[in-house]
């Protein structure tokens, strides 16, 4: 009786419900995040674990292959970061006008991809982009007049493959994001514009950026970890981790291929490690310029 | 409310309008109209493509996806429903494909159910009482947004083999359940609400236990069904952690399964493709139906992040 008493009671009701909440972090999340941290600083074999210092940052220091993929990873975030933020914008305004008719038709359509999993729009981007004359990208150059491409087998056309894939299956979604930011702003503050004779430019630079910045802030922080932590669409693309002079290779792409391909978990937790302090550090940065640091996180 | 705004707002246009000429603005806006809603179907259209040229290519046989690639001529002579017949057909290769179906259904559903009631509780907390652990509660929420799952990944999966989950459901499934995005939407739904209903509750003599499930969870019945539809979304399409943790074929979900039929000894494209198709068809269904809580669900840690 008393122990029901004790747990029904106004004070010990919320450590229960929050209970589930607290085992899963430390199991799941503290953990393993601190497992590889330390696992970074170790050479992990199958029989033998044994502490190396700092060997396998020197190591990544020296690996041509981690630069490559470093590289691509953030060529990827950043192009991302330019296509996904400035367009779904443009197309959230539109459909926040009264220019755009039938708006549920097109909100709908344009979240479909999202539905689709990577393994189904990687195959059907790959297919697109293939390098015989009967690709679609193909048959569109031979419209042009121009020669076909081995799209997948150079790094340009390949990043472009990468792009329109990205682009396909998230500009719906930040769109959708950014329409809800417009749909939080009071109307007044248009119609006053609208009285003091404002442009439409003015409008959006001086009452919508400033007013969607938490909404624009979320975005550009989901798609700079998004786009630091790609590797199921090039993984889709080259159906495999392996891709022509490693063209295609991700951070995370090179993590997996050293922890499970390889089975050198040591190594591969410290590519992780380095990715999470990159992710970090650009997150900060990307914050403490947009001034977010200084208010409450509530 | 929206809409009164939209008329007043209409109002001043139209004496905005009057003022000047009338007629020049009605055919400036006219032609605003047409390119928006122009750019909008362009841009629905260059979506859809893919999916309809994979659509079509699914009543082709595999070998012409590779000779004459995603062709989205609608040839009837060469198209007929041979793939899909396969499919049904219950041979073994294809009650594999059926088998990778259930599997992921049973995944998705059995995730969707335990993160919800799981969330739902621990947002509960965070939002309906003030006991001393709920700012570092709601922050560790947040901190554990902040790290990308693809760094927790291998020292996951070491433990997860420890644990002896590796090959099995609970092993995908687990770590996934506590989801913050999910807290986080609940408590965003949750703190505004009134906690004079709790009062009340307790005032009739009913529990705590009581009150969280019987008064509160009805109210919050709407985020319920905004996470359902994104937690499905995200369960069903998961990729990356069950392709480390699924080992025997009889356990695969449907993306590592069909991940399969690529293989560097000639590709199943027959099944592939149909598969495929038949794959995005439950979630349509669930998109379908749920659509309008969608934008809810993804939105509430944009608009107030």
């Amino acid at each position: 009786m008393k122990v029901k008493k004790f747990l029904c009671s106004e004070k010990t009701a919320p450590y229960v419900f929050a209970l589930p909440f607290l085992i899963s972090f430390v199991i799941f999340w503290i953990y393993p995040l601190i497992s590889a941290i330390i696992m970074s600083f170790q050479d992990i074999g199958a029989v033998s674990t044994k502490f190396i210092g700092a060997k396998n940052y020197l190591k990544l220091l020296k690996d041509g292959v981690f630069h490559i993929a470093v590289l691509n990873s953030f060529e990827y975030m950043l192009l991302t970061c330019v296509l996904l933020i400035p367009f779904p914008l443009l197309y959230a305004v539109l459909m926040d006008s009264r220019l755009v008719k039938a708006k549920g038709v097109w909100k709908a359509v344009l979240y479909i991809p999202a539905l689709t999993s990577v393994v189904i729009s990687g195959t059907l981007f790959r297919l697109m982009f293939s390098e015989y004359k009967t690709g679609q990208l193909n048959i569109l150059m031979t419209m042009l007049n121009m020669p076909t491409i081995k799209w997948l087998k150079v790094k340009w056309t390949s990043e472009i493959a990468l792009l329109l894939l990205c682009c396909w299956r998230w500009t719906g979604v930040n769109m959708l994001y950014f329409l809800s930011g417009l749909k939080s702003i009071d109307k007044s503050l248009y119609e006053s514009a609208d009285i003091d004779g404002a442009t439409t430019w003015q409008k959006f630079k001086f009452i919508t950026i400033p007013l969607i910045k938490p909404t624009s802030i979320y975005v550009l922080t989901i798609t700079i970890y998004a786009g630091l932590s790609m590797f199921l669409e090039s993984f889709m693309l080259w159906s495999g981790n392996s891709s022509p002079n490693n063209i295609g290779l991700t951070i995370v792409g090179y993590l997996y291929k050293r922890g499970i391909e390889k089975n050198d978990m040591g190594y591969a937790c410290a590519v992780g490690v380095v990715l999470m302090v990159i992710g970090l550090t650009i997150n900060f940065i990307q914050l403490f310029f947009n001034g977010t640091l200084k208010k409450e996180e509530d | 409310m929206v809409n009164t705004v939209n008329a007043q707002d209409a109002s001043t246009n139209n004496s905005n309008s009057a003022v000047k000429s009338e007629g020049g603005m009605k055919v400036k806006r006219s032609i605003g109209t047409f390119f928006a809603t122009g750019l909008f179907l362009v841009l629905s259209l260059i979506i859809v493509f893919p999916l309809v040229a994979g659509l079509i290519a699914s009543f082709r046989p595999g070998r012409e996806l590779i000779r004459r690639g995603l062709s989205i001529s609608f040839d009837f002579s060469t198209m007929n429903l041979n793939n899909y017949n396969y499919l049904f057909s219950g041979r073994p290769d294809a009650m594999k494909y059926w088998m990778w179906f259930k599997n992921s259904m049973l995944l998705t559903v059995t995730t969707v159910i335990l993160t919800l009631i799981i969330c739902y509780f621990v947002a509960y907390a965070i939002s309906m009482y003030e006991f001393k652990l709920q700012r570092v509660i709601f922050v560790l929420v947040i901190a554990t947004m902040m790290v990308p799952f693809e760094i927790l990944m291998l020292p996951l999966y070491k433990e997860i083999i420890a644990l002896h989950l590796i090959d099995s459901m609970w092993g995908v499934m687990l770590p996934g359940l506590c989801a913050p995005s999910t807290i986080f939407f609940f408590h965003q739904y949750m703190k505004s609400l009134p906690k004079e209903l709790l009062d009340a509750g307790r005032i009739d003599g009913a529990n705590e236990y009581f009150i969280a499930v019987k008064i509160m969870m009805p109210i919050v019945k709407p985020a319920f069904s905004a996470m359902a539809i994104l937690c499905a979304m995200g369960s069903w399409n998961n990729m990356l952690w069950p392709l480390m943790v699924f080992r025997s074929a009889s356990k695969f979900t449907l993306t590592i399964g069909l991940n399969t039929l690529l293989t560097p000894y000639g590709n199943n494209y027959d099944m592939l493709i149909a598969g495929s198709m038949m794959a995005i068809v439950p979630i349509l269904i669930l998109f379908l139906i749920f659509q309008k809580y969608i934008v809810d669900g993804m939105t509430a840690g944009a608009v107030k992040g």
